[in-house]
């Protein structure tokens, strides 16, 4: 017998749907200005050689990165409360995505904060301008125009990698799903359809970024 | 229910790590496999191909791998097939890495300078013939590095995989953090596991890297 296909099934759900959504966009805003704001400050320390930030920052990017982020999820979740640090899952997802995040970022800026020619800082100090000033004037604008195709790429990576959170409870999109496959018994369908909502949300997250890039860095970004 | 010992712990998480490894392996090896044909199709001269190749890895890359996993466990219910999980878990990250791979090889033969193609068209090789003999031999060479890189990306999707049900590292971890109330322990062993494997992987494809960017410099 032929599977009739019925995803009307999954519309009477869309309220749910559209809050898991919502708090998926949430926790990936959320993540990815924390998360960045993080990765200047590791990029700094590490482009600078600020010591010791400059090698806590190495050993945190390197774990961070060789490491799954459902893992560093869990080990936040179920193991910090070891140590008397209670989290709900709200805040064990967005502490696991920033912390995730914020040691892509160090690297990916780091590479743009490096790529700064010596003349343009030489210049600057010759303006009697302090290493914050320069940091914030000369470096930063053009490393992050530079590599802000990298960082879009990032979160859009991240934005998908937090259908995870699903198993620690938090209610976003994917937690939507399997909710509501256990209730319409449309597995397959359910699970198409948020795939699908994934996949304009991946396209959204990239063309918002792209904008606020040129928005905020200028003609610089391409 | 304290009673299992650290040993204990410590060899079910290699047992599982064993799994984590062999389901790295084959996904590695048959999504470069399956890679290689995106690739070829990704820069064929048709344009069907090549638009087809762009439509898999772009629903690849801008869908959640667990997606992926839960569409291919349940999809298979629906044409009468029973998917058990290590099967769903390896067609599922296969199919992923395959979109990877093509996409960063295509990258690498792109990055052969246009007279190489021109130089042996003239020599009247066929197009296969060309990258066979002149294409892609160079863009191996530059292309060992993103690839050795991305199987970090492999290992850490494997992880994934312990959500459908397959019992590799992440999934004995959780069972004995359920088993031992030490979860602490147990998700820091599993985590300083993935370090173990994936650490070499980074720091080799970063040497590879320097290598090559060694050489272009004379």
């Amino acid at each position: 017998m032929a599977y009739a296909f019925d995803f009307s099934s999954v519309l009477e759900y869309r309220d749910i749907l559209l809050a898991g959504t919502g708090r998926t966009l949430l926790l990936t805003g959320i993540g990815a200005v924390a998360g960045l704001a993080l990765g200047i400050v590791g990029a700094v320390c590490r482009a600078w050689k600020l010591a010791p930030f400059d090698r806590l920052f190495a050993v945190y990017v390197e774990f961070i990165r060789n490491t799954p982020f459902l893992v560093q999820l869990f080990f936040i979740f179920f193991g910090l409360p070891s140590l008397g640090i209670q989290l709900d899952e709200w805040q064990a997802a967005i502490i696991a995505v920033v912390i995730n995040l914020g040691a892509y970022t160090t690297e990916i800026v780091r590479a743009g904060v490096e790529a700064t020619p010596r003349g343009q800082i030489e210049a600057a100090q010759s303006l009697a301008m302090t290493r914050p000033q320069i940091f914030r004037h000369i470096v930063l604008p053009p490393a992050l125009a530079k590599v802000w195709p990298a960082v879009c790429s990032q979160v859009v990576i991240v934005m998908l990698g937090t259908s995870v959170c699903s198993q620690i409870a938090a209610e976003e999109l994917t937690f939507a799903a399997n909710f509501i496959q256990s209730r319409n018994f449309r597995a397959f369908e359910t699970y198409f359809a948020v795939t699908a909502i994934y996949f304009l949300l991946a396209l959204f997250v990239r063309n918002a970024l792209a904008y606020a890039g040129m928005q905020l860095l200028g003609r610089r970004t391409k | 229910m304290n009673d299992i010992a650290l040993t204990d712990i410590i060899r079910n998480l290699v047992d599982g790590a064993m799994w984590t490894v062999g389901l790295s392996l084959t996904a590695f090896v048959l999504g470069g496999i399956a890679g290689l044909c995106v690739l070829f199709a990704r820069i064929a001269r048709h344009a069907l191909p090549r638009r087809l190749a762009k439509g898999y890895i772009e629903v690849f890359q801008g869908t959640p791998l667990l997606m992926q996993l839960f569409i291919i466990f349940f999809g298979g219910g629906l044409i009468g097939l029973e998917i058990p999980p290590w099967l769903a878990a390896a067609l599922g990250l296969t199919l992923f890495t395959s979109a990877y791979l093509g996409e960063i090889w295509r990258g690498c033969v792109e990055a052969i300078p246009k007279g190489q193609w021109e130089a042996s068209a003239s020599l009247a090789m066929t197009h296969l013939e060309q990258m066979r003999y002149v294409i892609l031999p160079q863009a191996l060479r530059i292309a060992i590095a993103p690839t050795v890189g991305f199987s970090v990306q492999v290992v850490k999707g494997t992880a994934v995989t312990s959500i459908i049900g397959f019992v590799e590292m992440t999934k004995t971890g959780s069972m004995l953090a359920n088993a031992t109330f030490q979860p602490f322990l147990v998700f820091g062993l599993v985590a300083l596991g993935y370090f173990a494997l994936c650490y070499p992987l980074s720091a080799y494809s970063r040497v590879l890297e320097r290598k090559i960017h060694g050489s272009r410099a004379h």
